[in-house]
Order: C-alpha cells, then structure tokens, then sequence
C-alpha cells in the first residue's frame, strides 16, 4: 500500500515529537501525552460531526475506556497496558453497539441532549459507586508494556510513546476512512439523507457503524489519559468534558485528520497559562478564544492551512 | 411490449384530504409517459408513492411482475426504480465527482468499504463518462452550489442512472430552468435515457416539452387519472383542456419535425 503524503507527514511528526520528548521536561511530555488522548476523543466527536451529529456526551466512551483501564488493572490483575487499552475498546464498543441502535434514530439537538444524558446517567453511577471511590475515583495500578517496566521517571515518557504509536495508528486508518465509500457516505448523510437512501445506502446502517468506531477511538483516549495520569474519577463522564470535546472539535474543524491533535494541544496549553496567568478568568480566556475562532476560522484553525493552499493555487 | 410498472387502486390520503385516488396505470417497459396536471392534482403524491417515499393507503403497485408497496427507496432502487427530484437533491457542500463517486460505489454495493477510497480509478472514468454525456463536465471539480439550476437538474438525473435503473421517474426536471436550457437539457437527458433504453415517467408543467419528448400522457386532475393515452388524444380531450391545459392550447410541432 502507497502512502499518502498526509499519511508520511504523520509519521514524520510522531518520529519527531519521539525524539524531542527524549530530551523535554517531565511536565511537557505529560502535557504531551494528554493533549494527544484528548485528540483521540475529539477524533471521534470530528467522525459524528462529519456526518451531521454533535455529541456532548462523547465523556461517556472517554470515561469507559479510563474505569477499564483502572478495573481491569484491579480486579482482574492484568498490567500490560496494551491488553488494559484493548479491554476499554472491547467493553466500549459493545456498550456503543447498543446504545448506536437508539442514538442512530436522533439528529440535531435530540442526538445531542441522548448522548449527553448517557453520559450523565454513568456519571451518576460512578458518583454512586462508593466501591469505586465515589466522586475521588481511584488510582489505576502500575503498568508494563511488553514485558517491560517502565522504572523511576520512565512512566511519562513510555506512555507518550504508547500514545503516539495508538494515536499515529488510529489518525492513518482515519486518513483513509475520511476518504472512503463509508467516510464520504457520512457526509452525504449530513448533506442530504434522502438522496442517500435513493442511491441505495442504508444511512442508519453508516451511522451506526461511524457512531461505534467513534466511540471506540474515543475510549482510547480515555485509557491513555488513564495510564497518563494514574488515576480515574467520575469527572471524566461529565458533561462539561464533553463540552471541551466539543470546544476543541469547533477549534480544529472537521476538515482534516490533524486538526484535532493541534486544537488539542493548543486548548491544553491555552488552558495551562491561562490557569496560571488568570486563575480566576481562564475559562473567560478559552471563551474569547473560541468566540474568536467562530468569527474569524469557522471553519476551525485547519482552515487556515487551506486558505494558504488555495491562495497558492 | 412487457410490462414494467402497474399500479390498481392506487390511493392517499392525508386525513380528509384525498391526495390521490384509484389510480390504475400500467406501463410497459421503454415507454417514455408525461404525467400533466395542475398544482395539487396529485402528480408528485403518485410518484411519491410509487418510489416509495409515501406509503399509498390503499391499492397494489407492481414493478416487474412483483409487488413493491411498501418497499423504501434503497430496495425500489436495488430493483431498478430510481427517481430524480423536482429540487435536486444533491450534497451541496461536496464536489460533483464525489457527488458522483458515493453513488457509483453504492450501485457496486461497496457502500460500506473504509480503507479504499471513494474516488478509484474506474469510478473516476466512469463519472467522468456521465458528466460528459450530461454535458457538465466543467463542473466536475466544483462544489455542487458552484453550479446553476439547470447543471443540477442534470447532475440528480446522473446520478439516478448511475445505480442502473430500468425505469426513471422524474419530477419535473425543467422547472426553474430557463426557457432557452429547457430544450437542450431534455434533449440531453433523452439522448442519455435512449441510450441506456430505459423506461421514463416525468412530471412536467410546460405541455411543448411534454409533446416534444413523450408518446404517451397521463393526465391528473383532483388526485385522479382523467384522462392516458397518446398525446394528441389526451390533449385534444375536452375535459383535459378545461382542467389541466387551458381551452386554447395550440399543439407545436414534435421532436424530429423540427
């Protein structure tokens, strides 16, 4: 299989955040590694909006492949972190699987507020849970990778590397899927679903199938922001991370498999100086900052890109 | 000639308001049928229903030799029953290719492939044959709201025929296009219906393009059949004249005595 220029300027950048990371502060490549997380989730609101939906509930597949990662680490012992990540796609893929059946019936506003209120009637479990350390959530247990583990110091950087090869995977599979029969279908059915079901394509069936994989490469975002931090807690179902999903969605736009990940590290940066500078305001800056990309970029920061290239065409 | 399409009893009603009523028409396979008839008189009710985008209250519809009531668009059109839209319904914010490419990889049944890209090679050449025939080639790279009415009309039309269809229903292909594109665009859309032989039944408003392009009208009044048969006989009917024609239409001359 040819690769794409696209595709070799991902690769090109995950080599070289590899290797800067070897010589960055912990704290960067911890913030690294969640903006990278945060990417995947958004990767999967970007897979809804290109098809006309907007979930503020994307919280829910984030938060499931977190508490996979924290359960399968205590109650079932395991600790290689691949096999923890790929328990959170199993477990939240099956959970979309059956909840795509209803939500695949709702559009605009209803598909909206349903996946916002999936995400809260988990929150409000997980609140519930006191076996699960209520609103503090718990620690997840250590992690190997492979066989190997990582020691003193190791544990931040391992991840990133984890990160990047699953986020690099997920982004080329997304390049080609984006450009695929069932990525354009997904448009179409934004565009136009009756022309869609008049050319003989099943739109329930094509999105259902993009509201699964959304919320599998959602989960592991979740997982990986899991092994990240070491921790999870309830917050991760709720809605106002959701809401930043969404933010960050609206600043990248929809019309590139990058966007996502340099609105992601743009929000998380914006956010960490926005917090030191402002501790009082910050949320005030990260409104102006979007009011300000709705006016000016509607089309999200990737716009910019294109504007350049067909400036210069 | 076979018979292709056969509707009995056909009716709809939205609550007291009868939409349509027994209708019974049967046509045979590449024929091309005018449907006439004022605003309201049902025109588009019947084609709705026949390509299953309103379920009939009442009657059978028949689309070669099987029943097809009650069957959505995707299974009307896997049977070979495509239709285009009196507004074309088109994704507006896509380029035309791609317009083009979704339908073909539909029609190929690959509609749920997602490693391999919408735009192969052989759908290119395809779409690009179709665009040529349709004459709008030049808009191929553009954005559907690149282009003007008429270019649209064409392009939905496209894209009916690209899923292999053995009859075309079309609704109103010439309405918001101009007097000087009505011709050239039927004669377009003619020329690429006789060359794939299929079967058409097009709603249409202006009477010389009906008499120009048809050699069979089926005549609408108040959700009825009044009136189906050759042309001239259905235009010289009297009661066809005082409901769907005006008293003083003059007959102009037919496509090739031109």
């Amino acid at each position: 299989m040819k690769l794409e220029r696209t595709e070799l300027s991902l690769i090109g950048v995950a080599i070289a955040i590899a290797i800067l990371a070897q010589f960055s502060p912990n704290w960067l490549v911890f913030t690294l590694t969640l903006a990278i997380s945060t990417a995947l989730v958004v990767m999967g609101v970007v897979m809804l909006m290109r098809a006309g939906l907007v979930s503020f509930g994307q919280g829910l597949f984030y938060c499931l492949g977190g508490y996979a990662v924290g359960l399968g680490g205590r109650f079932l012992g395991i600790t290689d972190a691949l096999v923890l990540v790929g328990l959170g796609v199993v477990v939240t893929t099956v959970v979309a699987m059956i909840l795509g059946l209803l939500m695949t019936r709702y559009r605009e506003i209803f598909f909206a507020m349903l996946s916002l209120a999936f995400s809260m009637i988990l929150y409000g479990i997980l609140v519930k849970s006191h076996g699960l350390g209520s609103t503090d959530g718990f620690g997840v247990v250590d992690w190997t990778l492979l066989g190997f583990t990582p020691g003193d110091g190791q544990a931040t950087t391992t991840a990133l590397m984890l990160a990047l090869v699953l986020a690099l995977a997920i982004a080329l599979f997304l390049n080609r899927y984006f450009k695929s029969s069932i990525g354009l279908a997904c448009e179409a059915i934004r565009e136009n679903e009756v022309r869609v079901e008049y050319m003989g394509i099943s739109h329930r069936k094509v999105l259902y199938i993009n509201y699964v994989l959304a919320a599998a490469v959602g989960s592991v975002g979740g997982s990986m922001t899991a092994l990240a931090a070491g921790h999870v807690d309830p917050t991760m179902a709720y809605w106002t991370i959701s809401g930043e999903f969404v933010f960050i969605a609206i600043l990248g736009g929809t019309g590139h498999v990058a966007a996502p990940f340099i609105a992601a590290l743009i929000f998380t940066l914006v956010r960490t100086y926005a917090v030191e500078l402002a501790p009082n305001a910050w949320q005030m800056i990260l409104g102006i900052v979007l009011l300000l990309i709705i006016l000016f970029l509607p089309k999200g920061i990737w716009s910019l890109f294109t504007r350049k290239k067909g400036a210069a065409s | 000639m076979t018979e292709i399409l056969r509707t009995e009893g056909l009716s709809r009603y939205f609550g007291a308001v009868t939409a349509a009523e027994d209708i019974n028409v049967t046509i045979s396979e590449g024929e091309i049928v005018g449907v006439i008839g004022a605003n309201g008189a049902g025109k588009t009710t019947f084609i709705n229903m026949v390509t299953g985008y309103l379920p009939p209250s009442q009657g059978t519809i028949a689309f070669d030799g099987s029943p097809i009531k009650g069957m959505g668009p995707r299974k009307l059109m896997r049977k070979g029953l495509a239709r285009s839209f009196q507004i074309p319904q088109l994704f507006l914010e896509l380029p035309v290719i791609d317009n083009l490419a979704i339908a073909l990889s539909a029609a190929e049944h690959r509609q749920f492939q997602m490693i391999r890209p919408v735009r192969t090679p052989e759908r290119i050449k395809a779409a690009d044959e179709i665009l040529e025939q349709m004459n709008i080639n030049h808009y191929r790279d553009e954005m559907v709201t690149a282009m003007p009415q008429g270019a649209r009309k064409l392009l939905d039309i496209a894209i009916a025929m690209l899923g292999n269809p053995r009859m075309l229903l079309l609704d109103e292909p010439t309405s918001g296009v101009s007097m000087e594109e009505k011709y050239t665009l039927m004669d377009t859309v003619m020329e690429a219906v006789r060359q794939r032989g299929l079967t058409v039944l097009f709603v249409e408003h202006d009477m010389e393009i009906v008499q120009r392009y048809v050699s069979r009208i089926l005549a609408f009044a108040s959700g009825e059949v009044i009136k189906d048969g050759p042309v001239d006989e259905v235009l010289a009917d009297a009661k066809v004249q005082e409901l769907v024609t005006g008293k003083h239409h003059r007959t102009p001359e037919k496509e090739g005595d031109a």
